[in-house]
Order: structure tokens, then C-alpha cells, then sequence
């Protein structure tokens, strides 16, 4: 009996002692900082390429990858970083050299009491608010910002298209957005203060994913904050209202690049971001979370559409 | 210290006290959906456990079922159920049902399970019919245990009504989901103190209540969970001194 348990338990104990060990090892070979990584951008000609945990972004940064492959530098790909607290020091230290980010919230993170509104000035202020050693290449068309949408029919049946035109509207109006927005600037506060508009907020907490378009769609509520950059509001056919006093901030993406990216890798991004529209990045953003596609492959496939891939 | 501070403070904040979002309202509507929810989980459950209790059948299925329930993510649920019925409180409504029915059907069958067989054999041998078995035996003899599966399942689903923001029907939770994703802490622990209470108030009345239902016969034959020593039967806990000395 006593061996038979003995035996039993070694088993045990082996078997948990090699699952720790796989499960260390995986955290040692995927972890993006560790000192030991010789891919890390120590070696000279080795771009370190990041992401935020966001399929979206790492998208992004997969067509980065890929376009500077092409044109024959050496890319290590760490994606899925966390958030800015964790990725942005290691940008600045030098250790990762290429990073997809958006306008808005970068400039906010470097600066809170930015005033700047339109994604121009967003673009300008971003520039001067960035730390010696990161520069912001030019910012693409496309963009990942919050924006009210609401039913193709309720906007053909009330005339409306644009934030402004909301205040016309008799009925009341519900609001579905994730729960922060009810105290956010560019929330219930800001609608009433810059357009004059009362809305009630109701908290959808799938980040303006498919529930948030059900209640739109259902009438439960007139109006959804949903990602530009959502494959969700083509393919529900939603109208976008327009924002013409610059009330979100915009988030337009923009590469942030270290030093060490010379100018031939520069224009390498640049080559890419110029073609990215609001509309492609929707469409990517759909191959992942409809088609379940890799962000490699996708990458591949818009890369080669708009011939980025030729050496 | 400081954050607790923040957060009474900011219970006290007349501003958050009024109003479609104020705490008044946000407990309302927590503890109409907890009740609500223990209301309709026991009229489902408790004649199903009595049955399960008086028959001894279906015992095994009873536990794998509500066990398998049990396991159930309720957030996971409630977005599914959204998903079908829309946004409101019709889902996390039928989550918090489903989670609640574990609890309460256990504390039904495992009443009349509980209740001694010599007294049923008694009963029946005065003459009663099954009917007055079950209602004048065996109902008065499980309610403690079945206010007790209550007493559970209502604290599982006031703590789980914080979830039902998540899909726009407000209670407590609305405070504790906007604060989470603002960052602003103080909001958020303001929420969770407020359930918090309620959860507590809850379990004392439940408590007391628990003492109540504890038929007059009982309570006077059977040892008592009261520490006091002079209701401790001297067969079990006393020795024949220590009697002595009363």
C-alpha cells in the first residue's frame, strides 16, 4: 500500500515538475524583455518590432514586419506587450524599435493637459511631446477611436449623419457604450456640453463588440460607441455620425520608431501606412475575427494587394 | 487606509446619493433582482428537492445536475443569454436563477433527508396519510436546512448581481464596472462597500430568521448550536458532576 501511494505520488510530483519546467521554458523563450534574448536589438542590424496585446495592433505590426523584410532587414517580432506603462519605457530605453500606436492616446500619456482636437493637431502636438530618442512617422488615414454609430434606418428615417444633427431628434436617446464612457469627455458630458444633446447611458460591457450592435439593432438602444477600426460596422451596415467639433480624440495610427531606424526604414513604413485607409484596416481587423485568419497571413495577403512585398 | 477614506467619502457625496445613478437607486434595484431571482429559483427548486427528499429518488441526477450548474461561469452566461434576448435584465435574470437553484434544492432535499426515519415511522404509525407526513413532518423539520440552501444562494446571487451592468441593468455593479475600467478605485471600492453591506444585512436577517423557523418541539429535544453549557445534553458534553453543580 505504502509504495503503491509513494509511487503514486512521485508520479505526481514528476509530472508537476515538468509541467513547471515547459511552462517555464515557454516564459523564458516568449518573454519580449529578457536580457538574455539574443535576437534583442543588442546585435547591429536587428529591428525589435512590438505590439499591444490587441489583435488589431498586432496586425499593424505584422504589416511592419513584413514590408521590412522585404526589403532585406532583420525583424524580431515581440508582440502582444501589455499596455503603455510596460511597453512605452522599453521604447524609450532603445530596446524595442518599431511600435504601432495611435495619435490620441499617446499624446494624452505625454501629455494630459494637451488641447489639441483635430487628428492634425493631434499629429503636430504628438510630435513635440515625444521623448528625445522616438520619433512618430507619419500617421496612416486609418484610425481606432470610439465613435457613435447608429441603424442605417434611423439615419435615413431622422435625416441624421453627423453628432450635430442629434439635437433635432424628438425622442430620447439611449446610448449603449462600455461603462467608462459615462464619464469619459467625449461621453453622455461632452455630447451635452459640445452638441447639446441629453443622451442616457446604458453600459454594454463587450467593448463595442456584438452585443453592443445587437441592442443597436434590436432598438434597445439609438446610439453605440463602436471602434472605427470595428469590422462590425460595415458589416451590420451602421452610419458613423460624424464629429465636425473634433469631440473624440482622434486615433489615428502612427508607427513610433527609436533611433536606430534609419531613414531607408523609415520610408520603408511610411510606404506602408500610406496606403493603410480606414476602410483596409477594418477589413483586416475582419479576416482575424471573422475568417480566424493569422496575422501573418493577412499581413501577406494586404502586402502583396498593394505590391509592398516587391524587392 | 486612505483609498477607504476616498470611498465613504464619496458614498457621502450628496451628488451620488440622488438620482437614476444614485445609491438608492443602485441598491434598489440590486436587491429587487437578488430577491426576485431566490424568489423563483426556490418556487422551482423546493418542490423539486421535496420530492427528491420524500421519494429518495433522483438524488443522484439532482446532484450532477445542480453540480454541473454549480460549475457554470456566469459572466460567460450571461453574455450568451444577452446575446439571444438582448440587453436588459431578462439575462443576467436567468444566470442568477440558474445559480441560485444548486443551493436552494440542496437545502430542500437534504431537509427531509435530515429528518430522522424513526420519526417518520412514528408518524406514520399515528395514522397520518403521506400528504400529512410531508407537510406537518417533514416540512417543519427541514425548513431550518432549507432556509439555510436560501440563506446561501440568496448571498451567491447579491454578490453576482454586480454583474448585471455588464449588460446595461444597472445595480450595484454599475459603480464597481466603471470604476474598473476609468481607473478610478475609489468608485469602485465605494460599489463593493455597498454590497458588501447588503450582503451582510442579508445574512443577519437570514440568520434570525433561521432561528425562528426551528420548530418549538425541537429546539427543546435536540441539542442546541448555542454555546450556552446549560442546553447541552449532560449525556454528551457534561459529566455527572458538572451536572451536579447546576
Amino acid at each position: 500500500m505504502i509504495t503503491a501511494n509513494k509511487k503514486g505520488r512521485l508520479t505526481v510530483l514528476g509530472a508537476v515538475a515538468i509541467g513547471a519546467m515547459v511552462a517555464l521554458a515557454g516564459c523564458a523563450s516568449s518573454d519580449p524583455l529578457s536580457s538574455g534574448d539574443s535576437s534583442a536589438s543588442g546585435d547591429g542590424d536587428t529591428l525589435v518590432i512590438g505590439s499591444q496585446q490587441y489583435y488589431s495592433n498586432e496586425i499593424i505590426a505584422e504589416l511592419y514586419a513584413q514590408a521590412l523584410e522585404a526589403k532585406g532587414y532583420k525583424v524580431d517580432r515581440q508582440y502582444q506587450i501589455g499596455q503603455r506603462e510596460v511597453y512605452l519605457p522599453e521604447l524609450e530605453s532603445g530596446k524595442i524599435d518599431v511600435f504601432p500606436e495611435y495619435t490620441g492616446n499617446l499624446l494624452q500619456y505625454y501629455d494630459k493637459e494637451e488641447t489639441a482636437k483635430s487628428p492634425e493637431e493631434v499629429e503636430t502636438a504628438l510630435a513635440a511631446a515625444l521623448p528625445d530618442g522616438l520619433t512618430a512617422l507619419k500617421a496612416a488615414a486609418a484610425s481606432d477611436q470610439d465613435s457613435y454609430n447608429v441603424t442605417k434606418e434611423f439615419s435615413e428615417e431622422n435625416d441624421i449623419t453627423s453628432l450635430a444633427d442629434l439635437k433635432n431628434y424628438s425622442g430620447t436617446l439611449t446610448l449603449g457604450a462600455p461603462p467608462e464612457n459615462a464619464e469619459r469627455p467625449y461621453g453622455p458630458p461632452g455630447l451635452k456640453s459640445i452638441y447639446g444633446v441629453d443622451v442616457t447611458s446604458t453600459p454594454i460591457d463587450d467593448g463595442g463588440g456584438p452585443l453592443t450592435v445587437k441592442a443597436l439593432t434590436d432598438g434597445s438602444v439609438q446610439l453605440a460607441d463602436i471602434y472605427t477600426a470595428s469590422p462590425l460596422i460595415t458589416e451590420n451596415d451602421l452610419v458613423t455620425l460624424e464629429d465636425p467639433e473634433n469631440m473624440i480624440l482622434p486615433q489615428n495610427v502612427v508607427p513610433i520608431v527609436s533611433d536606430k531606424v534609419d531613414s531607408d526604414a523609415q520610408d520603408v513604413i511610411d510606404s506602408v501606412d500610406a496606403v493603410l485607409s480606414a476602410s483596409d484596416l477594418q477589413q483586416l481587423n475582419s479576416k482575424s475575427q471573422t475568417d480566424k485568419e493569422s496575422s501573418a497571413t493577412i499581413a501577406k495577403d494586404y502586402l502583396t494587394e498593394k505590391g509592398l512585398l516587391d524587392s | 487606509m486612505n483609498l477607504f477614506l476616498d470611498a465613504f467619502a464619496w458614498l457621502a457625496d450628496p451628488a451620488h446619493l440622488s438620482g437614476a445613478d444614485g445609491v438608492p437607486t443602485r441598491l434598489g434595484e440590486h436587491l429587487w433582482y437578488t430577491i426576485v431571482a431566490v424568489v423563483i429559483a426556490s418556487v422551482l427548486a423546493v418542490p423539486a428537492g421535496y420530492l427528491i427528499g420524500h421519494t429518495g429518488r433522483g438524488r443522484t441526477l439532482a446532484v450532477a445536475l445542480t453540480g454541473g450548474a454549480r460549475a457554470l461561469p456566469t459572466v460567460g452566461l450571461v453574455f450568451l443569454l444577452a446575446l439571444l434576448v438582448g440587453i436588459g435584465i431578462t439575462a443576467p435574470m436567468i444566470a442568477f436563477v440558474v445559480l441560485a437553484i444548486p443551493s436552494v434544492l440542496a437545502g430542500a432535499y437534504s431537509g427531509f433527508e435530515a429528518v430522522d426515519r424513526k420519526t417518520i415511522d412514528a408518524a406514520r404509525a399515528v395514522g397520518m396519510t403521506e400528504w400529512q407526513i410531508v407537510t406537518k413532518v417533514e416540512v417543519p423539520l427541514g425548513l431550518p436546512l432549507l432556509i439555510g440552501g436560501i440563506r446561501s444562494a440568496t448571498l451567491q446571487v447579491v454578490a453576482t448581481a454586480t454583474i448585471a451592468t455588464v449588460v446595461g441593468a444597472g445595480g450595484l455593479g454599475t459603480y464597481i464596472f466603471r470604476g474598473l475600467r476609468s481607473n478610478d478605485y475609489t468608485q469602485m471600492l465605494a460599489g463593493s462597500i455597498v454590497v458588501i453591506a447588503l450582503a451582510v444585512a442579508l445574512e443577519v436577517v437570514f440568520s434570525i430568521v433561521q432561528r425562528l423557523v426551528v420548530p418549538a418541539g425541537v429546539t427543546a429535544g435536540r441539542p442546541s448550536d448555542t454555546r450556552s453549557k446549560a442546553a447541552r445534553p449532560g449525556a454528551v458534553t457534561a459529566t455527572p458532576l458538572t451536572k451536579g453543580t447546576q
